[in-house]
């Protein structure tokens, strides 16, 4: 099936979207992988002062007892988050269970004033009761498919769409 | 007959067990630290507290003593939510006549999840890794003379963290080599993970003369053996070995291996000074040495807890 997804494309809407959603004083916060290369750039166009987070979710996830650790990434959030409006930035929204992780994990180093996400994709076939601020897209992929984001050396995003094995 | 698997290691080449040192690929020693490294922020959060662990159980069963590594093993299994339970096994029931497998078996119906393991007898945690029940992991935490691994990893990190880079280091291990685990579990690290350059030094009593085979270049000379090294590790010299016809006496041990600050001005400017702990100051170690610039012993305490943590979530999500 070819992917009519256009990565850049949607990443000009999610700039768009992302500068609506920010409060003054907000951060922004990139789930690792995708979600960070997406975090730094906008911090850049949006010129934000300091530098963006990024936030890991394998010290929280739920699925630690049937599939081990996930490969190690570190949470690096360079300011205080008690009291902060904090907007989450991720590629693909699916299942929420990445988010709910991402949240406890926020909470591990405060209490945030309000904490907002921004999706690249939103691909449907949520499990929890969550839901994204912005998704540049929505669309609807089977479970038996794996829509992940790659960045080229040049910053170029790209989206490929596989079987899952 | 099928190929002799490292027990600590699953069929996918996953850590289930973390017995030695020895025998465990590059890789996985290198995953062990990147992971010990997401870990290490842990300690500086307002939660100091991740739900790996969460609902399993850990029995701290030490047959020797040892406070210190004890306790670190107790933060590293609270920090991942887990719920710990000491036992003070060297009074109990093997006190009275129990057998090393029968307080296993016991412990396990009890639904223990993980053993750390101390002991005086080399091998009695890989004892306990074969006769325990596919779901159940141990740590060694050290078994008679044979390893201390998550000290040689903990020592793996401190280097890493310093130096970057194993694969251009001059590393030095001073002291009693023949009785120290840390130090065995510290030259198979150092060796599987490249580094070009291992020597140690001691008197002919306490380094034994096999370690020529594993590439190490053995010293009975101090200042041959310090000089340029990148990393200079002091073992502790233990008090007991005194008594024997080992060593002379702490003194003369001092004078001749004992790291002053004369002695560490032979290494590179930049060498690091590290130490498992408990030190003995003006035994093996210098006290000017010990609290210097170049010490690196109490960032090694901290280093120890992460890299605790790391082997117990790793093992604890992969299954046999």
């Amino acid at each position: 099936m070819k992917l009519q997804l256009d990565a850049e494309a949607l990443y000009a809407e999610l700039l768009v979207g992302v500068r609506n959603l920010l409060q003054p004083e907000a951060v922004l916060v990139g789930i690792w992988s995708g979600g960070a290369w997406l975090a730094e750039r906008l911090h850049a166009d949006l010129g934000l002062p300091g530098r963006p987070g990024v936030i890991s979710s394998a010290l929280h996830r739920d699925d630690f007892g049937s599939r081990g650790l996930a490969a190690a990434s570190a949470t690096q959030l360079p300011f205080e988050i008690e009291g902060r409006h904090i907007v989450l930035v991720d590629d693909v929204l699916y299942t929420g269970r990445t988010i709910r992780a991402v949240i406890n994990e926020l909470y591990d180093f405060g209490r945030p004033a309000s904490v907002r996400l921004a999706v690249l994709v939103d691909r449907g076939g949520r499990e929890l009761p969550i839901e994204a601020g912005f998704a540049a897209a929505r669309i609807v992929l089977p479970p038996t498919q794996s829509l992940e984001l790659a960045r080229a050396e040049g910053g170029r995003l790209s989206f490929s769409l596989q079987e899952r094995r | 007959m099928a190929a002799r698997r490292n027990p600590q290691l699953n069929a996918h080449g996953e850590l289930i067990h973390l017995l030695s040192v020895e025998g465990l690929p590059r890789e996985v020693l290198t995953r062990i630290l990147d992971t010990a490294g997401t870990f290490l922020s842990v300690s500086e959060r307002e939660v100091k507290k991740v739900p790996l662990l969460r609902g399993k159980s850990v029995f701290n069963l030490f047959f020797e003593n040892s406070t210190r590594t004890r306790t670190t093993f107790e933060i590293a299994a609270k920090r991942l939510s887990a719920d710990v339970f000491n036992l003070d096994i060297s009074r109990s029931s093997t006190a009275k006549g129990e057998s090393l497998l029968d307080t296993i078996a016991n412990l396990s119906a009890m639904h223990a999840d993980m053993f750390v393991v101390r002991h005086s007898e080399s091998g009695a945690p890989h004892l306990i890794a074969q006769h325990c029940a596919p779901h159940v992991h141990v740590v060694n935490a050290g078994d008679g003379r044979h390893a201390h691994p998550t000290q040689g990893l903990l020592d793996m990190y401190t280097i890493r963290h310093y130096k970057r880079d194993f694969t251009r280091l001059s590393v030095t291990v001073v002291g009693d080599i023949v009785h120290s685990r840390v130090a065995r579990s510290d030259i198979h690290a150092l060796v599987t993970l490249g580094v070009p350059d291992i020597r140690a030094v001691g008197p002919k009593t306490l380094v034994p003369g096999d370690l020529a085979a594993m590439g190490v270049r053995v010293c009975h000379d101090m200042t041959e053996g310090i000089r340029d090294a990148d990393v200079v590790i002091m073992l502790r010299l233990q008090n007991e070995r005194m008594s024997g016809a080992m060593l002379p006496s702490a003194s003369e041990y001092f004078k001749t291996y004992g790291l002053t600050p004369e002695k560490l001005a032979l290494a590179r400017p930049d060498a690091i000074v590290m130490h498992p702990g408990p030190i003995n100051r003006g035994v093996e170690i210098d006290s000017a040495v010990a609290d210097g610039a170049q010490s690196v012993i109490l960032p090694q305490v901290g280093f120890g807890i992460a890299v605790r943590m790391a082997v117990m979530s790793m093992i604890a999500g992969n299954s046999a």
